[in-house]
């Protein structure tokens, strides 16, 4: 592999191109497989996502941290596509909404068995890991 | 008397101009927003197409065609319309245009004894159909001007929903698809079953055999072919939005255009009324003068200035 190679990453949702950028390395989770990290030269791949925490290591050195909805990651030659109904970059995530967010899926959650409510509160989740936050609530 | 029919045709003139205002600010209204709705069609296209890359790439790889969202039923009994219009009148045919594709398209169904459903979205489609007894789905309304994902979302889950449980064996979506400005054209393009071809087509086979899939290809594609539909969707609601504004655009300028040529005319009329009505009321006064001619010649001369200058001082003549 060419040394310095570099991937470009998209993320792209249905409304317009969220993220657009030049990495080294990307970090994103699949349905059913766990982490999964995409250096340049990674074979073709296809796969679903769950709600993550996608981490960005970008040429500069910095990381952008996204917090992916769900969706799809298409790895074709040097290019990493993200296809996501719903994503949401480390500055823009709302921390109080997402707690409260969290707070109330837990409390839906300790009632009953709930697909909605577990589906916010992995969405929570990966919104609060995406800004930094530790999964210890603070009260 | 004359001056009854001047003030009538002021009136209507006053009218007229008022209308003109509003017809021309919806004109400059609709004209910006072409613009921004032609943005949001162009940011869309990014996602509607690596979606499209991918549904091609998995097929091509051998992902399971059995699922009916690719193979389509044997037996094509009910059909599903997607009627997309606008919330709104007063914008022209964009209305009427894809109602009566819809309609020519039920009468053939009809005619081939098979059954139809009309989902309606906007609620000019609605209340058109509703009222002529067409057999209607759920309706969806209130986003025609900007339509947002959710609302692709919405009505996607609903399409595909009735196709799922085999109540329609086919959807097809009528909208107004937005070429440019100053062009655009109803179209009906499949839903579901997906057009195989329009999919696999432009694909380099081969390359996509190599793919690693997390997990299997059947399960990627079965919860890919769903935003895929909403994809479509989506697309179609912000052709159909541009499209809207760009029909309300030509409209109101007609009707602005239209409003300026009526009060030419009606200005003219007037004139020519209040003209008619200055020279009635001289010969009037001069007649009544020479009335009183056969007495003093001097009071009469008088008399006709005073009514002159009268005429003058309130601005008549």
């Amino acid at each position: 592999m060419a040394v310095g190679a570099s991937l470009t990453i998209e993320i792209v949702s249905p409304e317009r191109v969220l993220y657009s950028g030049e990495a080294n390395q990307v970090i994103t989770r699949t349905a059913g497989g766990g982490e999964i990290a995409f250096l340049a030269g990674h074979a073709p791949f296809l796969g679903s996502l769950v709600e993550n925490h996608t981490r960005v290591y970008l040429v500069d050195g910095s990381v952008q941290d996204i917090a992916v909805h769900g969706g799809f990651v298409q790895v074709n030659g040097s290019t990493v596509t993200i296809l996501s109904d719903n994503a949401e970059l480390a500055a823009e995530i709302d921390i109080t909404r997402a707690q409260r967010a969290r707070e109330r899926a837990e409390e839906t959650l300790r009632q009953g068995h709930d697909a909605e409510a577990e589906a916010a509160l992995r969405r929570a989740q990966a919104r609060l890991t995406a800004a930094g936050h530790t999964g210890i609530a603070a009260h | 008397m004359a001056g009854g029919q001047e003030r009538i045709l002021r009136g209507r003139i006053r009218s007229v101009q008022a209308t003109k205002k509003i017809t021309r600010a919806m004109e400059l209204i609709a004209a910006s927003r072409i613009v921004k709705a032609q943005q949001r069609v162009q940011a869309a296209v990014p996602y509607s197409e690596q979606i499209t890359a991918v549904v091609r790439d998995l097929a091509a790889a051998g992902a399971s065609r059995d699922t009916p969202f690719l193979a389509g039923r044997s037996e094509v009994k009910t059909t599903c319309y997607v009627a997309v219009t606008a919330d709104r009148g007063l914008c022209g045919g964009y209305n009427t245009g894809v109602l009566r594709a819809v309609e020519g398209e039920v009468k053939a169904d009809v005619l081939a004894g098979k059954n139809y459903i009309v989902v309606p979205v906007g609620r000019k489609a609605e209340s058109y159909l509703r009222f002529r007894d067409y057999k209607l789905g759920e309706g969806f309304a209130g986003f025609s001007d900007s339509p947002a994902h959710a609302d692709a979302i919405a009505i996607g889950q609903y399409v595909v929903d009735l196709f799922v449980s085999g109540a329609v064996d086919k959807v097809e979506l009528v909208y107004t698809r937005f070429i440019s400005a100053g062009s655009q054209e109803v179209v009906l393009r499949p839903l579901v079953p997906l057009d195989t071809e329009a999919v696999t087509a432009g694909g380099q086979e081969g390359v996509s055999a190599d793919y690693e899939y997390e997990p299997d290809p059947t399960t990627i594609l079965n919860h890919l072919l769903p935003r895929y539909v909403e994809a479509r969707i989506y697309a179609a609601l912000l052709n159909a939005a541009a499209s809207e504004h760009a029909f309300r655009q030509r409209a109101m300028k007609s009707a602005t255009d239209n409003a300026e040529e009526l009060i030419k005319n009606l200005s003219r009329i007037m004139n020519r009324a209040r003209q008619d009505s200055i020279t009635t009321e001289i010969m009037e006064i001069v007649g009544g003068a020479e009335a009183l001619s056969s007495g003093d010649k001097d009071e009469t001369a008088r008399l006709i200035e005073l009514a002159l200058e009268d005429n003058l001082t309130s601005g008549r003549i």
